[in-house]
């Protein structure tokens, strides 16, 4: 396989993923709002922190309302990834190697595209906001199953599911950190809506319901840290995730230098008491493993894609 | 036929046309046609065409075009549902044509490379040689495999008001269209099967399999599998379509300039994700110049450096090979009567379309004084840009191109306005008319010729047009080449489905 080819192919899930995980946090947020009085609720601006784009967003608008917010996510073209823009992203990556996916892929693919930019009116009105996004959620994970059941599974398909892990990894350590300091500054007794809010911080990768059924304890911090942090059969948990990376590691030829990182970034995940946490130590705990999430992206980058370009491409 | 007949309104006097000999009587081969096409009639016909335009753009059948503004649009290819017949007996004259003129023009270009025998014969002029765009100093002295330089080439043929086939140009840099030859048949089986009881047109469909072949027998390493790639400019190239079609149809990888690089063993190897990996043989759909920024344009991203070298030591081939170009020039096409007989010593089997090299001072005047009736073209323009039809022309054009001529004769031929041949076509909210057509057939050169079967039938669409590109409203047709009797029908007994769940 080339390695051109397996960069758009990592590329084209981590977008997709990107889009999905961007609706659902928008979707979990506005329903949270909902069932907060007004002193209580955070707002819109940690989802923007989640994002990694409070620079931007300050340059482009003076507050954070929810008008603003939403767009600014869903489709700002200034922004290189709201859903709009991720998808656009997935779509250009996609054209280059319609040979390798299923040809029902990418007509897939580019009608998500055309209905993500195509009725992004409705989602920016809180109305059509639900279907909107459910939607898009819907497409993102109808997108994964097509690959999923139709693909020949091989190389192409590990890079798949690498680009689409790391994103998925990288974004649920986001989630955790932003949501997280918002509560329980200090671990002292349960505010009145903390409870809720964890509810939200699980609902955010659709593990609430996961989490009830394997954890069978009350909605708390410590048990909802280790469940999105370390259970290992959630697959939105960073545990899960690393554990599929590697296994995708495994089946790639000159792949020591990458496995190294991985069981790095695993022995991090296991070697953490997380109920015992400060808010300062998660900080710092989240920091060390987005650093490594970094690490493996450079690592994969470096055994198996392509130079970067040096020149612009003329004619 | 009956009065009521589709054809007995259709005006094709005065023209040649593919299918009809004369109003309302088609000629031996395409009686079953007319009679299909007559049975059908012209709403169904029309709803077919439809059916047959929403069939391509479903299956994403595109071509680029440059926009003037400097955008790009991707089109839907342009195609017409009624084909053009042409009797087996009289193409395998064509095609044994198209064989003595590639296999004389690969023998002309491996001379200029080497000793330029014919120049210093004096059949070919130095002079023409010197002022070519496409002759490449870097490529000579060099042995490409097999001796053969134009490993795919692209004719254009033309049928005048007598019938006599020409040979219109011959593109041996990068031809393109033979994937919408190939789309076209799937599109006509789609939408007319019932034609397909009657006719038994040979099949198109093993092109890629003999691309592939031809390709192989290039390989430097002929006892492994060869590596075979198709090196594309990318997706903005107006035919990124067929560069990313054929490499799948022939299961090579499609490579940009950037996935390969020569190491210091002169060897081409694509990054891959198993490490590098080596190239036997490139399918190459750009540009000589582009090629290798080390011989060529320093600033091409396009191509690979270190290419020529690689190319150079016998290490990887490339089809077609630099420096192929030379004879893809509209001056050397008004030689190649003169090239076929030195060095085959035989008659060309098919004719040039009689041309003016402006570079006589005989002809020059010739060309100047009768400027309104010739066609005058540029010597190294494709696409049907840059070249003057007279007839359709204005005072200002003539007399532009009277200068443009006069400045630089060895760059400009001119030919008389032939009236190209025509065939049926489906006009919106009319009845068939005739629209004038020409014909690419593409010969393959390697250890062994082959021709495709029949080619791209391009159509001009507007009436009365003569220009065919579909980058300037030209439409294709389906191309069938058909054995004179058709083929006894054959009855196959097929079995029922035999094996089901068993009903409880």
């Amino acid at each position: 396989m080339l390695s051109r080819v397996a960069e758009n192919l990592y590329w084209l899930a981590r977008y997709v993923e990107r889009a999905e995980n961007t609706a659902r946090i928008v979707t979990v947020n506005a329903n949270l709002l909902l069932d907060l009085p007004k002193g209580v609720a955070p707002g819109w601006r940690p989802l923007v922190d989640i994002t990694g784009a409070i620079d931007l967003f300050e340059e482009i608008h003076k507050d954070y309302g929810e008008r603003q917010v939403v767009r600014f996510l869903l489709g700002d073209e200034r922004h290189p990834a709201s859903i709009v823009n991720a998808l656009s992203a997935a779509r250009e990556n996609c054209r280059t190697i319609r040979d390798i996916v299923p040809r029902e892929f990418w007509e897939q693919i580019n009608g998500l595209h055309l209905f993500a930019s195509g009725q992004l009116q409705k989602g920016l009105a809180k109305t059509g906001r639900h279907a909107y996004l459910r939607e898009l959620v819907q497409r993102c994970q109808g997108l994964a199953g097509l690959l999923d059941g139709t693909m020949l599974h091989d190389q192409g398909f590990e890079f798949l599911r690498l680009g689409r892990y790391l994103e998925r990894a990288d974004m649920t350590t986001r989630i955790a950190d932003v949501q997280s300091a918002t509560l329980l500054a200090d671990g002292s007794e349960m505010r009145p809506y903390d409870n809720i809010q964890w509810v939200s911080v699980l609902k955010s990768m659709t593990a609430y319901q996961m989490y009830r059924r394997s954890e069978q304890v009350q909605v708390r911090r410590g048990p909802v840290l280790r469940f999105i942090f370390q259970n290992s059969g959630f697959p939105r948990s960073v545990r899960w995730c690393i554990d599929h990376t590697r296994l995708g590691l495994e089946r790639l030829p000159r792949n020591e230098a990458s496995l190294r990182v991985v069981g790095r970034l695993a022995r991090v995940v296991d070697g953490v008491e997380l109920a015992g946490l400060s808010q300062t130590d998660l900080h710092d705990f989240v920091d060390e493993l987005q650093l490594g999430i970094a690490d493996l992206h450079g690592e994969i980058a470096g055994t198996w894609f392509p130079p970067p370009l040096e020149v612009d491409e003329a004619a | 036929m009956s009065e009521q007949s589709t054809w007995a309104e259709y005006a094709c006097e005065g023209l040649y046309d593919e299918l009809m000999q004369a109003q309302g009587q088609p000629r031996p081969a395409s009686e079953a046609l007319a009679s299909e096409i007559d049975a059908l009639g012209p709403e169904e016909l029309a709803a077919r065409q439809l059916a047959a335009e929403a069939s391509i753009k479903e299956m994403g059948i595109t071509f680029t075009v440059y926009s003037e503004e400097g955008g790009m649009i991707d089109r839907s290819w342009p195609f017409d549902v009624v084909p053009r017949v042409i009797p087996e007996p009289e193409w395998q004259q064509v095609e044994a044509g198209l064989k003595q003129r590639v296999q004389a023009l690969n023998l002309f270009i491996d001379d200029l490379y080497h000793d330029q025998r014919i120049v210093a014969d004096k059949v070919f002029p130095k002079d023409v040689l010197t002022k070519s765009a496409n002759f490449r100093p870097q490529c000579l002295g060099v042995d490409p495999p097999l001796g053969t330089w134009a490993h795919i080439c692209g004719s254009d043929l033309i049928r005048d008001k007598d019938g006599t086939i020409y040979v219109l140009e011959d593109n041996l840099r990068v031809p393109s269209g033979v994937s919408y030859m190939l789309e076209n048949r799937l599109v006509t089986k789609r939408v007319l099967p019932e034609l397909f009881e009657q006719y038994a047109p040979l099949p198109v469909d093993d092109y890629p399999s003999q691309l592939f072949d031809t390709l192989a027998a290039l390989s430097p390493r002929p006892a492994d599998y060869p590596e075979v790639v198709v090196l594309t400019p990318g997706i903005y190239n107006s035919a990124y379509f067929e560069h990313s079609y054929l490499a799948q149809q022939m299961g090579a990888e499609l490579v940009e300039g950037r996935d390969l690089f020569v190491d210091d063993d002169d060897c081409c190897y694509m990054r891959t994700v198993d490490g590098p990996s080596r190239v036997d043989v490139i399918y190459r759909r750009v540009d000589d110049l582009f090629l290798d920024p080390e011989a060529f344009r320093p600033d091409s991203a396009l191509g690979v450096p270190g290419l020529m070298r690689a190319w150079k030591a016998g290490n990887v081939a490339i089809a077609n090979a630099p420096g192929a170009g030379v004879a893809d020039d509209k001056v050397v096409y008004a030689f190649v009567p003169e090239i076929i007989k030195y060095y085959l010593d035989a008659e060309p089997i098919i004719p040039n379309v009689p041309t003016y090299r402006c570079m006589d001072p005989e002809s020059l005047d010739y060309v100047l004084e009768h400027i309104a009736e010739l066609v005058v073209k540029p010597a190294n323009e494709s696409g049907g840009y840059g070249m003057l039809v007279g007839p359709a022309s204005t005072q200002a054009e003539r007399n532009k191109f009277k200068q443009l001529v006069k400045a630089d004769p060895r760059n400009y031929i001119a030919q008389p306005t032939l009236t190209l041949s025509t065939v049926p076509t489906v006009i919106k909210g009319a009845a068939l008319e005739p629209r004038h057509v020409d014909l690419r057939p593409f010969i393959l050169s390697a250890d062994r010729q082959q021709v495709t079967m029949g080619g791209l039938t391009r159509v001009a669409l507007r009436k009365g047009s003569l220009v065919v590109n579909s980058s300037q409203g030209g439409g294709s047709k389906d191309t069938w080449i058909v054995p004179e009797i058709p083929p006894a029908q054959t009855q196959v007994l097929s079995q029922g489905q035999s094996q089901s769940q068993a009903q409880a």
